[in-house]
């Protein structure tokens, strides 16, 4: 038990995306580094944006850099930090209720922090506006998820950071955080033009080979571990692991798939989560099983639990879908489907009332697998609202396959419209 | 007569007499004396030249005050104009000059205005009432509050002429003695000019009083000087012969200390209480002893250097306070005036040895007081103003509670002493009293507000803040004679970042000097490019300064054109024109229509700078309204700058109609320069109304040539040699790139001048420009090379517009490049830009299959269009439609298949 934690824990994912970065891309962490350490000693305002896609490890990279920054005395000592997110800040006013908090100006102020919203801005404004390049601790500002900043009314905390950052006031660093390539269009043009246009693109173009090698560097127990025999033993067992065929082809799967590293994450937890004292390696087969959860299909899963009827319906939607090429549908034309599926097979064993049937489909409307058609309205009567299938028919298909105890006729009915 | 600023009581306005003379060329009539009756009282008011006046102004509390110089109306007897001589109240002397004054200006001190900027030609029906003034030798102390009455007496010790005070001689202020009764018929007993040694012992109906001819003469002569913007002190030979008319009396000096005790006028006891009580008893324990010591020392000092030095009033005080205060009964009053005599008993020993010679030679006497009246007062004034405050506290609780019932009563029992005995300051304390009372419960409310700040400020700094500011912070209406070390205390807390426990490196190497100088926030010596656009605007600005008239410009541009900079350099010459004297003074306010959250708080943030108040924006939109077109005239133009004008939009246009509004009212002295955007903005949102007010002074800021952006860069840099000449040129001709998809730069010098010339039309954005320069500063220095070079520019304008979608494009995973292959796929098919996903994913089926791939389930093919979605390489509907979602490219199709085919 306590190995498996331990192993759990012996990397932490940051210094995975680190690991990831540096040989890859030595040059945003440094210029991030330079930027930011520039803004703590030598009191130069600055803005840039982190872009990158999700799990690119944007966030990661600047915590890496202030992390590597506190080590310095003197930005550790100067440099204030407000972290916003765009997530929770959704707009300027809780914004600037956060940033006054974060620099630890309401008790200056009592509870005058908490009054109106042009207050708030007049004040922190006047608070940013008393400090100069010289003399004021800089102020580092991160804004994750920056792309929802800018959609702020007038976008007026973005145009006041840039424009303190632009402006011989307290010195701050804006760090901008965002996974859309496009921000830099959703700002105003005032804004667009108050901003420095430095970008840092995180932009990991790995090949396999070094997605291996990431794997195993994730997998590897390192040599100060306090057990030096199981490491070992368990370093070894990950090597043959990574060399052997079907693992090298899910890996593939996966490194083709995405190339993020959330998501080979993912995947090597669900295999270490089955390790135990019993069981010291990961096998090749928890590594298939694990690709397995992972690449399942969730509405095939979905399927999987219905009633046979419903699966019926679900059919005879598919087949509606063929002849009129995707149109919407009712209940009672998929109805009608399926009875003549029934009047071909003269066999009552399905034979539901038309309530059972309604039923049945209001279910499937709940599980959202169909839904009604945008616009119709909710005066027409059930039976005749329009509706759409939101499933594919490969996974039609593919749920058939795994029904249990499927009837063979109903198969039949579902590769061909008139077995 | 309640409410001669309050009620608009309505006042009728009559002249007295024949004309004296007329202007037959402007076809005015000159008088002597104008009457003033208020409708529904029995008493008339007469105002004849030479006398102290009150006239409205935008403050009921504290009205205008001047000496009236000359009557005239026109022919018809419609207009009444009168030329007056002002005066300024404390609260009119800008702050930051105030401490010129080198001591604690007293509440109801008044200053000889000789400033040049000011129309002294006033309507008559804007006079309110005539007011005493006394003029105070120099280094008199003002009288010690002995008395409870509300006089109105206001004290005029020196001189302002927008830079320096200076010592002021009587003759200037002198002024006829009131009638004593004023519903009297004309022809009031004028004493003779007394100019005697001997009037010092005299009763205060004598008075002095200069032949109203000379003093009428020196006064216009003052006018005309005034209106040639020279000061005072450039004319002596007209001072001279004044001097010699009139002379500083004793006695005149007598009676304003008595009746300083009287002398809490309204505004003065509102801001008394409104000093929080914490705040007055450490002011007075700590002041008292300070000053105490602090007068001794330099009373001896004083006493060695100028051994014969002139009549001190503290002795005078002391002598003759008793005095009077045997016509006083109010046990309490007597109580706490006590105190300024333990200050002035103190000093007899000292004072006592010298004779009192009061009828010094005024000319050779300003000379000759200047340098020690100035060291004394500094310390005695805050004594004073303390104990006078310390006595409103403790005495105004009863005061109001008897007043309020007793008002009614006191003022029908003074009308009719008024019609019998005639007292002649009848007029000015009825004034305040009724003045005094509608604002009373409006100030205890206040002082409870205030005591609750000043618990929550000892918490904080018992809480061991790091803000030594919030100490000091004191309510908006604190005297400012209340802390003698602190005279300025900031209205609001403004709480600023902590400063930083290590200092700022400075630059080492040139590189990093040239990056400083390159910052956007960096001050540029001059700004170059701009001389044009930076002339009209001074010239603009300057005449409507000069002429003390206002208006509106409108200054159009693209960002990074360099607007509001030249405007704040235009302000900065133009103050240092107005130090050096040689414009008037003007004030200048600055509202940035991004930095504020609502187009009403402009009003707000307008009307705080303006005067510090703080107001709702309803109430200062009405605040400001009557500041700007109350007759009464500005003392100083006020230049408004409006940066973003298009964000004050509101649907009403109000606050754009008021903004434009203002400066066209004749007393405004408003100029207002508005920045925006948008050349035709006026004619795109303004309403008619609004769009005609603005006018058409128009400038518009074109953006910058390539020439003009290096010129800015090389003097900024100025002598640093940190580019090359080439580089520079590089950037300042790619300013803004088009977007394409190849990063197509050349670093080869042949070809970049036709490769550059299409990119520097653009935009000419002078911030762009700069950032790319200090980029390639950081980037030379990470290569560890000399000076920057072409290399690092191309680096650096690479990294800042170099499309990053096709780098993401080549960058992701090979699923992910197969769906944007299907996509476009499908496009091709369909003949739209658009298709589903289901559509998609049968397409990205078939091409997993011809690429030999393992094809990917439904959950991760969504999974993998919400990634793409993320990055905006596609654009997406929401989710929750699953496999019917819609899917369009945000790249170009051409690009999608260029960044799939390099690799």
């Amino acid at each position: 038990m306590s190995k498996r934690k331990l192993k759990n824990a012996h990397l932490p994912i940051g210094e995975c995306v680190s690991q990831v970065l540096s040989p890859v891309s030595p040059c945003p962490c440094r210029h991030l580094e330079e930027l930011l350490k520039r803004t703590a000693v030598h009191g130069e305002s600055n803005s840039v944006l982190i872009v990158g896609p999700r799990g690119a490890g944007k966030t990661t990279l600047l915590r890496c850099v202030l992390r590597e920054l506190s080590k310095e005395t003197e930005v550790q000592k100067n440099l204030l930090q407000v972290h916003l997110n765009g997530l929770l800040q959704t707009d300027d006013r809780v914004a600037l209720k956060e940033i006054t908090r974060q620099l630890h100006l309401e008790n200056v102020v009592g509870d005058k922090v908490f009054g109106s919203f042009a207050e708030n801005l007049a004040f922190l404004l006047e608070a940013l506006k008393k400090g100069d390049r010289s003399s004021s601790r800089p102020v580092l500002f991160v804004l994750d998820e920056f792309d929802l900043f800018a959609h702020h009314k007038n976008q007026t905390l973005l145009y006041n950071l840039f424009d303190v950052s632009q402006a011989a006031q307290t010195p701050i660093a804006v760090v901008g955080i965002s996974c859309r390539l496009d921000v830099l269009e959703l700002l105003e043009k005032r804004v667009k033009s108050r901003f420095s246009h430095r970008q840092i693109h995180l932009l990991s173009s790995l090949t396999f080979p070094q997605y291996l090698d990431r794997v195993r560097a994730q997998l590897r127990l390192p040599d100060d571990f306090p057990d030096g025999s199981f490491a070992e033993e368990w370093n070894a067992s990950v090597k043959s692991l990574c060399e052997d065929g079907s693992v090298d082809e899910v890996l593939r799967r996966h490194f083709h798939s995405s190339t993020d590293f959330r998501s080979m994450h993912a995947l090597l937890m669900l295999c270490l989560s089955r390790v135990s004292v019993a069981k010291p390696a990961i096998r090749p087969a928890d590594l298939l099983d694990a690709s397995r959860l992972c690449s399942a299909d969730t509405k095939v899963n979905m399927l999987r639990g219905l009633s046979v009827l419903e699966l019926c319906l679900i059919i005879a939607m598919k087949h509606l879908n063929d002849v009129y090429r995707g149109e919407p549908f009712n209940l009672q034309m998929v109805h009608n489907e399926f009875k003549k599926f029934l009047q071909r097979k003269s066999n009552s064993m399905y034979n539901f009332e038309h309530p059972v049937v309604m039923k049945a489909f209001e279910h499937l409307q709940q599980l959202e697998l169909i839904r009604p058609v945008d616009g119709s309205s909710a005066k027409t009567q059930r039976e005749y609202q329009l509706m759409r299938l939101m499933l594919d028919h490969s996974q039609i298909m593919e749920a058939l396959q795994k029904y249990p105890q499927c009837p063979t006729d109903i198969k039949q009915w579902a590769a061909s419209a008139f077995a | 007569m309640k409410s001669f600023g309050r009620l608009r009581v309505r006042r009728f306005y009559t002249w007295r007499g024949n004309p004296l003379s007329s202007n037959r060329k402007l076809r005015t009539h000159e008088y002597e004396s104008l009457a003033i009756r208020v409708d529904g009282l029995p008493r008339t008011t007469v105002i004849r030249t030479g006398q102290h006046i009150l006239i409205e102004g935008d403050d009921d509390d504290n009205p205008f005050a001047a000496k009236v110089v000359r009557l005239f109306g026109d022919e018809s007897g419609q207009q009444k104009k009168a030329v007056v001589q002002w005066y300024v109240r404390v609260s009119e002397v800008p702050p930051s000059k105030l401490k010129l004054l080198g001591r604690d200006p007293h509440p109801r001190e008044i200053f000889f205005y000789q400033g040049g900027n000011c129309d002294d030609e006033v309507n008559a029906e804007s006079i309110i009432r005539p007011v005493q003034v006394k003029h105070l030798d120099a280094d008199a102390s003002f009288p010690p509050s002995d008395d409870g009455d509300d006089d109105e007496t206001l004290y005029v010790k020196l001189a302002w002429d927008s830079k320096v005070f200076r010592i002021l001689d009587s003759a200037l202020v002198a002024s006829p003695p009131r009638h004593p009764n004023p519903s009297l018929p004309p022809s009031p007993p004028r004493s003779p000019p007394a100019a005697t040694p001997a009037s010092r012992t005299s009763s205060r109906c004598t008075l002095p009083t200069p032949d109203p001819t000379v003093l009428r003469r020196a006064a216009l002569g003052e006018v005309r000087r005034s209106r040639a913007a020279a000061s005072a002190g450039k004319n002596p030979a007209a001072m001279e012969a004044l001097h010699s008319e009139t002379k500083l009396s004793a006695s005149k000096c007598l009676s304003a200390k008595r009746r300083h005790g009287t002398e809490r006028t309204p505004g003065v006891r509102k801001k008394l209480q409104l000093c929080s009580p914490e705040k007055t008893v450490m002011v007075r324990e700590d002041a008292l002893t300070q000053l105490l010591d602090e007068e001794l020392e330099k009373e001896r000092t004083l006493a060695k250097r100028v051994p014969s030095s002139p009549a001190r009033s503290p002795t005078l005080t002391h002598r003759l306070t008793p005095l009077r205060r045997t016509n006083k009964s109010l046990a309490a009053q007597d109580a706490v005036s006590l105190k300024p005599f333990v200050i002035t008993c103190r000093k007899v020993p000292l004072s006592e040895v010298e004779s009192p010679t009061p009828t010094r030679d005024n000319s050779s006497s300003r000379a000759a007081t200047t340098p020690c009246t100035k060291e004394p007062k500094p310390v005695r004034e805050p004594a004073l103003g303390d104990l006078a405050e310390e006595e409103a506290k403790n005495s105004s609780p009863p005061r109001s509670s008897k007043r309020k019932s007793a008002l009614k009563v006191s003022y029908r029992i003074r009308k009719q002493l008024n019609l019998m005995d005639g007292q002649q300051d009848l007029n000015s304390d009825e004034d305040d009293e009724d003045e005094f009372v509608p604002s009373k419960e409006l100030q205890s409310s206040s002082e409870e507000e205030e005591a609750e700040v000043v618990v929550k400020k000892s918490r904080v700094s018992s809480a061991g803040s790091r803000t030594p500011r919030s100490s000091t912070r004191t309510p908006r209406k604190t005297p400012r004679k209340n802390a003698p070390g602190t005279p300025r205390t900031p209205r609001n807390a403004t709480p600023s970042i902590p400063s930083r426990s290590l200092p700022a490196r400075r630059p080492a190497n040139v590189l990093e000097e040239a990056r400083t100088r390159l910052h956007v926030s960096s001050v540029p010596e001059s700004l170059p490019c701009r001389e044009q656009e930076f002339q009209d605007i001074y010239s603009f600005v300057e005449s409507k300064i000069t002429d003390g008239t206002g208006g509106c410009m409108y200054i159009s541009g693209v960002p990074g054109t360099g607007k509001t900079a030249t405007v704040h350099e235009v302000m900065r010459c133009l103050q240092h024109a107005a130090d050096t004297d040689e414009i008037p003074p003007f004030h200048f306010i600055e509202i940035n229509g991004m930095k504020m959250t609502d187009p009403h708080q402009a009003y707000v943030q307008i009307l705080q700078k303006l005067t510090g108040q703080k107001a709702t924006a309803d109430h200062a939109a009405a605040l400001l309204e009557k500041r700007f077109s109350n007759p009464a005239p500005r003392k100083e133009t006020t230049v408004l700058l409006v940066d973003e004008l298009d964000l004050l939009w509101t649907r009403k246009q109000n606050v754009m109609y008021n903004l434009f509004n203002w400066p066209t009212c004749r007393h405004a002295r408003l100029v207002v320069l508005t920045i925006a955007n948008t050349m035709d903005l006026p004619e795109r949102v303004m309403i008619n109304r609004v769009a005609s007010r603005l006018g058409l002074t128009r400038m518009s800021f074109q953006p910058y040539t390539f020439r003009q952006l290096q010129q800015i860069i090389t003097s900024r840099l100025n002598k640093v040699k940190a580019f090359e000449e080439d580089a520079l040129q590089l950037v300042s001709r790619k300013v803004k790139p088009a977007p394409s998809p190849v990063p197509q730069l050349l670093p080869c010098v042949g070809s970049l001048s036709s490769l550059l010339r299409q990119v520097a039309a653009l935009s000419g954005d002078a911030r762009r420009c700069l950032d790319i320069c200090r980029r390639a500063t950081e980037i030379c220095e990470l290569s560890a090379a000399g000076l920057v070079g072409m290399s690092h520019v191309m680096e650096a304008l690479d990294e800042m517009f170099s499309s990053a979608y096709i780098t993401a494009i080549k960058c992701a995973s090979t699923q992910e490049q197969l769906f944007l292959r299907a996509v476009i796929a499908e496009f091709r098919r369909l003949g739209l830009e658009e298709a589903t996903f289901q559509q998609v994913f049968v397409q990205h089926q078939a091409l997993c299959r011809v690429e030999g791939l393992q094809p990917v389930g439904v959950s991760e093919g969504l999974a993998m269009c919400q990634r793409l979605g993320g990055c905006r390489l596609l654009l997406l509907e929401s989710s929750r439609l699953g496999v019917l979602q819609r899917v369009r490219l945000n790249v170009s199709q051409d690009d999608v298949l260029y960044a799939l085919k390099a690799d």
